[in-house]
């Protein structure tokens, strides 16, 4: 892709991400907050393709080391956020 | 030319399709209904994103990418499944200090093995070493994403320490606090400029040194009332680093996701600056919060009067009354007292009595704080209300229960222009029949330093004790 067109997606995400999060309801603030942390953590993508090159030993620990950074997040938000949303409940009647 | 990824059309439309899971995820939060299967959206598409990464390149060393993946991810799972609700603000700052450092360690992996990324020039010379040469537009994406990630990284890491307790709440204000981080900031900039020109490894890494102390520097001045807006500011770096990263990968994942969360942070820090009256500027200013006046003032309480009642008053009001809206802040959660209050409303209904739960935005330490722990005590959503959807009942209503909130409710908000909080959007607690505050003690004040008007009020009844006991006294006092 040429920058041309990875800018327009990014501009473009910009929007979707504007609209798309005025929309969450107020309650689940704290739930948003750790699913984005979630999903930032697909900076794993870059953290996997520096540990798995060849050629650079100290590239490939750095990447290892942010794997396993990443992977705590991926994880760790996840499940954080499996375990909020889990209590929110609707009255009983 | 440069060397290009190998483009299959089939691993950038994978990563598309993640991208799209990762919209959709945060699609679901528009209400707890569809919330649970907007998050398993998310966990495909992250699946989906490193499951093409891995397919899609020679794995050199499988062994300790499992053992990464195992550890790091197994580390967090625990954390997730034991931390307390009440511990949320602090574990999500930590969160974002790791997405911090993974963007510094990728940058300078890009930066020291570019050929892998596929962002580099290589040169072969006929005789000597191969000529190797960044291209422009990614050392600036390469630099911004470091720098944005050092600040999230060391930011983040003094936002915990706040929300922990391990440092005090009270904002540490350095002389000349603006001019040095003004004349960090454009040099960090001059630097990503210059680095354009010569890529040098000290320009990097004098990048990521500055870009450290900046991180430091900011959040340091800032108090503890302010953290909301700190922790969600830092949720929208975490976001612009991964984005960075994403331009440098050519990855569109990456890049949707950086945009989504760097906005959704951005939104969150406006919600909660305009539920405070504050502009973003001021709020990174700091200094916020500090004990300027609070002496001052704490004297003044003690002359003015004021109503005191017991756990008991406390209970047979509300049990007389025909609606009770209970308006939770910090101070519940510092004292844990949402079970307690939970288990209060329940006997409350049993007696026929309509309980609400008012929240203000900026109750607690990050957005939506208040909710989650009511959330934990099994309280139904339905039955907690924002500051706009239920502001105007309080004149209807027999009892405003305050527990553990304090500036958010102070009418000097509404009349005194002299005040530091005027302005500020504040529940009308003080339109209810009766107000029930519970408060430690009469001499402390809100974070804002300013007295509460409200506790002089005729129909306020204050109620000093530790905030769980009370609730639990008053539990017991009901019939």
């Amino acid at each position: 892709m040429d920058f041309i067109s990875i800018l327009s997606v990014f501009v473009l995400a910009c929007f979707v991400g504007y609209y798309v999060v005025w929309s969450v309801t107020p309650a689940l603030h704290t739930p948003l907050m750790a699913v984005t942390n979630a999903i930032s953590s697909v900076i794993i993508v870059g953290a996997l393709v520096a540990s798995m090159a060849a050629g650079a030993e100290i590239a490939k620990w750095l990447g290892l080391v942010a794997v396993a950074l990443a992977s705590v997040n991926i994880f760790g938000g996840f499940a954080v956020t499996e375990r909020m949303l889990a209590m929110y409940k609707k009255k009983e009647r | 030319m440069p060397e290009a990824l190998p483009v299959n059309p089939w691993v950038s439309l994978a990563y598309l399709v993640a991208g799209v899971c990762f919209i959709l995820a945060l699609r679901g939060l528009s209400s707890p209904a569809t919330s649970r299967r907007g998050n398993r959206l998310g966990m495909i598409g992250m699946g989906i994103a490193v499951v093409t990464t891995l397919i899609t390149h020679d794995i050199a060393s499988p062994i300790e990418l499992a053992a990464a993946i195992a550890i790091g991810g197994a580390i967090g799972f625990v954390t997730a499944r034991r931390i307390a609700m009440t511990a949320m603000p602090q574990l999500v700052a930590a969160f974002h200090s790791l997405v911090g450092l993974a963007a510094v360690l990728v940058a300078a992996a890009a930066f020291l093995n570019p050929v892998a990324f596929g962002i580099a020039q290589v040169i072969r010379p006929i005789f000597g070493p191969d000529v190797v040469t960044i291209l422009p537009v990614s050392r600036i994406e390469m630099s911004l994403g470091v720098a944005i990630g050092a600040i999230t990284f060391s930011g983040s890491v003094i936002a915990f320490l706040k929300l922990n307790g391990n440092m005090g709440g009270k904002p540490i204000l350095l002389p000349g606090r603006h001019v040095i981080n003004l004349a960090l900031l454009a040099a960090i900039l001059g630097l990503v400029v210059l680095f354009v020109e010569d890529q040098s490894p000290w320009i990097f890494w004098t990048i990521t040194v500055l870009s450290f102390a900046i991180g430091f520097l900011l959040i340091v001045p800032i108090g503890g009332a302010d953290m909301p807006v700190v922790v969600s500011m830092l949720n929208s770096y975490s976001g612009w680093a991964a984005a960075a990263m994403g331009f440098t990968l050519h990855n569109s994942a990456m890049i949707i996701t950086g945009a989504l969360v760097g906005s959704s942070g951005a939104i969150l820090s406006y919600i909660m600056c305009k539920a405070m009256n504050r502009s973003f500027v001021s709020v990174i200013a700091g200094g916020f919060g500090g004990d300027a006046g609070g002496g001052a003032s704490g004297a003044a309480a003690i002359d003015r009067p004021w109503k005191r009642g017991s756990a008991d008053d406390a209970a047979f009001l509300m049990s007389q009354a025909e609606q009770v809206i209970i308006v939770p802040g910090y101070g519940m959660a510092v004292a844990q007292a949402q079970h307690a209050l939970r288990e209060m409303g329940d006997k409350l209904k049993a007696h026929g009595v309509r309980v609400k739960y008012a929240i203000h935005p900026v109750a607690g330490r990050m957005p939506g704080h208040m909710n989650v722990l009511l959330a934990e005590a099994n309280v139904p959503y339905d039955e907690v209300f924002e500051l706009e959807d239920i502001n105007s009942e309080f004149a209807q209503t027999d009892v405003a229960f305050v527990i553990g909130a304090n500036d958010v409710t102070n009418p000097a908000a509404k009349t005194d222009k002299s005040s530091p909080i005027f302005g500020m959007p504040v529940l009308d607690v003080e339109k209810a029949k009766t107000v029930l505050f519970i408060k430690r003690s009469m001499g402390g004040v809100g974070y804002a330093g300013v007295d509460n008007e409200l506790f002089y009020r005729d129909n306020t009844m204050m109620l000093l004790a530790d905030a769980k006991k009370m609730v639990e006294e008053i539990v017991k006092a009901i019939e």
